[in-house]
Parts: structure tokens; sequence; C-alpha cells
């Protein structure tokens, strides 16, 4: 490209930063400037406005020794695990199943794929209904002659959680199976050969040689679900609003309580922070194994 | 990042099928092959099957009966009552006020987010400046952050700008929060059509929006799709952002549909708040059924976002 005068640098290319001027906006005034605007904001007493009247740690203290918040916390780690480890085997599982050329591929494929179209709110409102116990799956198997059976997780506080987990496994399974089903057809043919010559039965070879092989999809699904999982807000909001009493509270919830209802800003500041910094312990190990598992191979 | 989603674009399940041979039709293998997948495909089926069900059924039917078998006597009526006479706090016009403005809302967004990040991306790649691929390494990174920590610097933006609580606002922060995936998504295409190409019209003479609209864009109609499908159903399927920029008077249809549903007053009439799931996600299920594969590239596009 025409190199142009040493003063006009600025100027250079200017269709193009004209064009990027979107994005330098969104990066510097959205993403970093908000960010560093709430973590700065998150160290005072701001109530119905924010204010510069600093506290130090104070907020983050408060928020420690809320129930509502610990209890928030606690059921995002349960939630969490049970939701890694079910869509993980649940998604492997399936893609295994569907790579052992069988029919219909393509309809099961429909099948399993269609409730990620769906948002949370319609996902959390149709298991509401279903797992209602008045008239939902408990109604039915009592209605069929077996009377004690208990199946009412949305209305008791240990097992509310479980109730949201069948709910979003049916919303996200889908999509881990078809990730990991396009890491299954990544590898190679010959690599199946020579699990045949040598003779290992099949459930060996996945174990074994498959998986470790697949390694950067399970990274990725594990990323992409541990981020979806510290956003949770939506699914529980429509399914049971955080009850019964504050069962299933997440810290999501808990922001937009503290920043929009309750009118303490500074909880809510502190509560986003906390996010942001389990997302970073999320993000900054991947990032590592990512980009610098690249350099071993 | 990059890589992965592209390796999946690429692959979208239409390689080779692996594994042993097909063998005869009924041994015990395909059996239990079989109906384990038709097992979960029951899971999978049974919510649109419970919806639909419920929602052609009349209240007293649904006291009586079971949640899974199909109506006695089909009525309409819970449709026709979610769509236009349901009632969030004191409107009682139905669902479609909240249809409407999620249809005001996502338009104008799908329009301007994919144009934005298109040309974006299409400067990324062919144009680089000092420092467009560090805005470019925070854009992605900015996609994994909460958005509750950029809520509050959001709603300061929008109220200096005039447009808190507006339409406009809420297409402003679509916008915003789309294009990390958008961009990704162009520079990604834009990067693999090669690079004479580019050459080939700036020694002819052709400009920046020369290029762009007589090659580019052209050339990746299909990556067009594929953004449409994502940000269509992405922003119908938005909850938070609805509920925090807007007002309730334009609240969008997800939000309209969980205050209808999760209302406390009243008699809960389950055959309605079926028929209005059923039509709230109805936008999406006819863009999924009608964009077979693309739908799984745009997705697979879209993972990074979360």
């Amino acid at each position: 490209m025409a190199s142009a005068p040493k003063g006009l640098r600025l100027f250079r290319n200017l269709n193009a930063k004209i064009a990027a001027l979107p994005m330098i906006f969104t990066t510097l005034v959205v993403f970093v400037g908000g960010t560093l605007w709430t973590v700065f904001y998150s160290f005072t007493d701001s109530k119905l406005l924010p204010r510069e009247r600093f506290v130090g740690f104070d907020q983050y203290e408060r928020l420690w020794s809320n129930s509502l918040w610990v209890t928030s916390i606690q059921n995002i780690l349960f939630f969490g695990a049970m939701s890694l480890v079910f869509t993980i085997v649940m998604g492997f599982v399936l893609a295994a199943l569907m790579d052992q050329k069988i029919r219909f591929e393509d309809t099961f494929r429909t099948i399993m794929l269609y409730p990620f179209a769906l948002s949370f709110v319609v996902t959390g409102l149709v298991w509401q209904w279903i797992l209602n116990p008045d008239l939902g799956i408990q109604h039915i198997v009592r209605e069929m002659g077996w009377t004690s059976f208990n199946f009412d997780p949305m209305n008791n506080p240990d097992t509310v959680l479980y109730g949201l987990l069948i709910a979003g496994l049916w919303q996200g399974t889908g999509f881990t199976m078809v990730l990991m089903l396009s890491g299954l057809r990544g590898i190679d043919e010959d690599i199946w050969k020579a699990v045949k010559v040598d003779g290992i039965p099949t459930w060996k070879a996945y174990v074994f040689v498959i998986i470790p092989m697949m390694r950067p999809v399970f990274i990725t699904v594990l990323v992409l679900a541990a981020a979806g999982i510290i956003r949770l807000y939506d699914l529980v909001v429509a399914q049971t609003s955080g009850g019964p009493g504050i069962s299933s509270q997440v810290p999501a919830m808990y922001v937009y309580r503290y920043m929009f209802a309750a009118q303490n800003l500074g909880q809510g500041f502190a509560a986003s922070t906390m996010m942001l910094l389990s997302v970073l312990i999320v993000l900054i190990p991947w990032a590592y194994l990512e980009f610098g598992g690249k350099k071993r191979g | 990042m990059a890589s992965i989603t592209t390796n999946i674009a690429a692959h979208d399940a239409q390689g080779a099928a692996r594994g042993p041979k097909p063998r005869r039709a009924l041994s015990p293998r395909n059996i239990m092959l079989y109906g384990t997948l038709i097992v979960m495909c029951l899971y999978y089926l049974l919510p649109l099957w419970v919806m639909v069900m419920t929602s052609l059924k009349g209240m007293p039917e649904i006291r009586l009966g079971n949640i899974f078998s199909p109506p006695l006597e089909i009525t309409f009526e819970p449709w026709v009552k979610a769509w236009s006479t349901a009632c969030t706090g004191l409107n009682c016009d139905g669902l479609s006020r909240g249809f409407w403005n999620s249809v005001q809302i996502t338009v104008p967004s799908v329009i301007i987010s994919i144009i934005v990040a298109s040309v974006n991306g299409y400067a990324l790649v062919n144009w680089k400046f000092k420092g467009s691929e560090v805005f470019f390494t925070i854009l992605i990174f900015g996609s994994f952050i909460p958005y509750q920590i950029m809520l509050y610097p959001m709603v300061i933006l929008l109220r200096e700008a005039g447009l808190y609580g507006s339409l406009g606002g809420l297409v402003l922060v679509h916008t915003i929060f789309g294009m990390p995936i958008l961009t990704l998504l162009f520079r990604n295409y834009f990067s693999s059509l090669p690079e004479e190409l580019f050459k080939a019209a700036r020694v002819d003479g052709a400009g920046f929006w020369g290029i762009y609209f007589r090659i580019m864009l052209p050339m990746s109609l299909p990556m067009f799709v594929v953004a449409l499908i994502l940000q269509v159903t992405g922003i119908w399927n938005d909850f938070l952002f609805g509920v925090v920029f807007t007002k309730p008077e334009i609240y969008p249809m997800t939000v309209q549909l969980n205050n209808i549903v999760n209302s406390v007053q009243g008699v809960k009439e389950y055959n309605v708040n079926m028929a209005a799931t059923m039509l709230t996600g109805l936008v999406p299920l006819i863009i999924y059924f009608a964009s077979g594969k693309l739908f799984v590239r745009g997705i697979a596009a879209g993972a990074v976002k979360g």
C-alpha cells in the first residue's frame, strides 16, 4: 500500500478507521471502560445513584455476610458442577451413539438440537408445567396406580436445583452433542483401523484413545458451559423465580435485585465484580491451555 | 478460539461416519443403540408435545386429565386469548403487544449489527491499522465478561444519549453486545477469501467501500445468512436486556411472556400459558426448522457467545 507522509499517519487508512469506530467505541468505552467503572464504584457506598464516597472493601464484606449471596454462590457451585458433569457425559455419549453409522441421523440431530433454538424463558416455563406436582409427571404416575410416587422437585428446597438441571440439560445438551460429534468426525479413520487391528474393545478405544485426542473439543465445551452457568439468569427467573424461599437464587439475580430493585448500587457492583472474578478464574487457565498449549502440540 | 469455531463450522457433522460396519438390523447392538437414542429423543420431544397438547385443551379437561394425552376436544381459544386478551398488570391486550415490540426490536438490531460487524470484519482483515488486532482481542475477551458488570455503565450511557427505556436504546445494546461474535464470524470468513481478489481490485483503483460493496458483500452472502439466523434467534430470545433497558410498554415478548405466566393474581390458566409459551417459541423454531444445517453452522460460530 502507498505510504503516506509521516505527519499524516493518523489519516492513513482513514476509511478503515472510520469503519472500525463502532468496535473501538465498544471495546474501549463499554467493555474496558464499563468494567473498570463498575469495579471502581464497587468500593463506594453508592445507593440510589453512584457517588464517590469510598468505603474500601465494606461492600464485599457485606456481600459475603449476606445469606442471600452465600446461598446464591452455593447454588451456582452445585448446579454448575452437576451441569458440567451431565453436559459432558450426555453430550459425549449421544455423540458417540450418533457416530455409529446410524440411520435417520439428521432426524435424531434435529430432535436433539431444537431446544437450543428456544429461549431460557420458554424452557423454564415448560418444565415448570411438566414438573407441576398436581397435574404433571407426579400426578400421572400416581394415576397409573403407584400412589406413593413422589416427584416434586420444584417445591422442595433440597431438590429444586435438580428441577432446574433437568430443564437446563434439555435446552443445552443437543448443542454439546453437535460439538462433540464434530470432534469425533475429525478423528482420522486410520486411528480406528489401528484400534481394530489391535483388537481393542470399542469402549476402551473411546476412553483411552479417542477422548484424549478430543481434548480441544472437551475444553471448548467446558469453557462454553462454564461461561453459560455463571450467567444463569433467565431460566431461574422463569422456572422458579429463585424459590421456594431463596433456595434457587443465583448470583445474576442478586446483582439485578440490588442494582435495579433494592437501589443499593454498591452491593450490585460488588456482586457483579465477584462474577467477573469467577469468569477470569475460568478464562485465564483456558487461555493458557489454548494459546500456550499449541507450542507443545 | 477462532480456529476451533471455524473447524466446527467446516465439519458440521458431514464427514464420513466412523465406527464398525452396520450389521443385521435387529442385532442386540442395534436394539441398544436405537433404543437409547429413541429414549433420549422422548426426553427432548416431551416438552414440545406437552406444550402443544396443553395449549389445545380446555381448562376443565386439564384439571381432570393427563398432561401427556392429546385433547379430547380441540380448542383454539387459549391461543386466541394468549395472543389478544391475556393480562400483564393492567394491560389486557395479550402477547400481541410483546410480539410487535420484539419485531420492532429484532429487525433494526439484526440489520444494524450485521452491517456494523461485517464492515468491521472486512476492515480487520484487509485494512489492518496499528492497534486493530488489539481491539479485536479485547472484543473477543469482552464477549466472555458477564453482562452484569457492564449493565449500569450502559444505563448511564443510554441515559446521557437520551435513549434509556426506548427501542432505539435496546437496538444499540444488541448491536454492541452482538459485535464480538459477528465480527469474529465475518473476520474469519473474509480472511478465507483469496487475497489476490482484494489486490486486483486495489490495482484497478477500487477504494475501501468500493471493494466492500462490489466484491466482499456479494461473495459472503452465505455468511450473512448465518449471521441473520444467529442474530434473529439470539435477539428474539433475549430476556436480560429487555428487562433492564426497556419499560413495560415496550417489553419484548420473552419478558411479557414471563410476566403473564408467572403473575400471582388470578387463577392459573395453564392452557393459555402454554399457548403463550408456544407463541413466543414459534419464531426461533420456524427459523430452526427452515434453516437446517445453516443453523448448526450459525450456533457453532455463536458458541463463543455462550
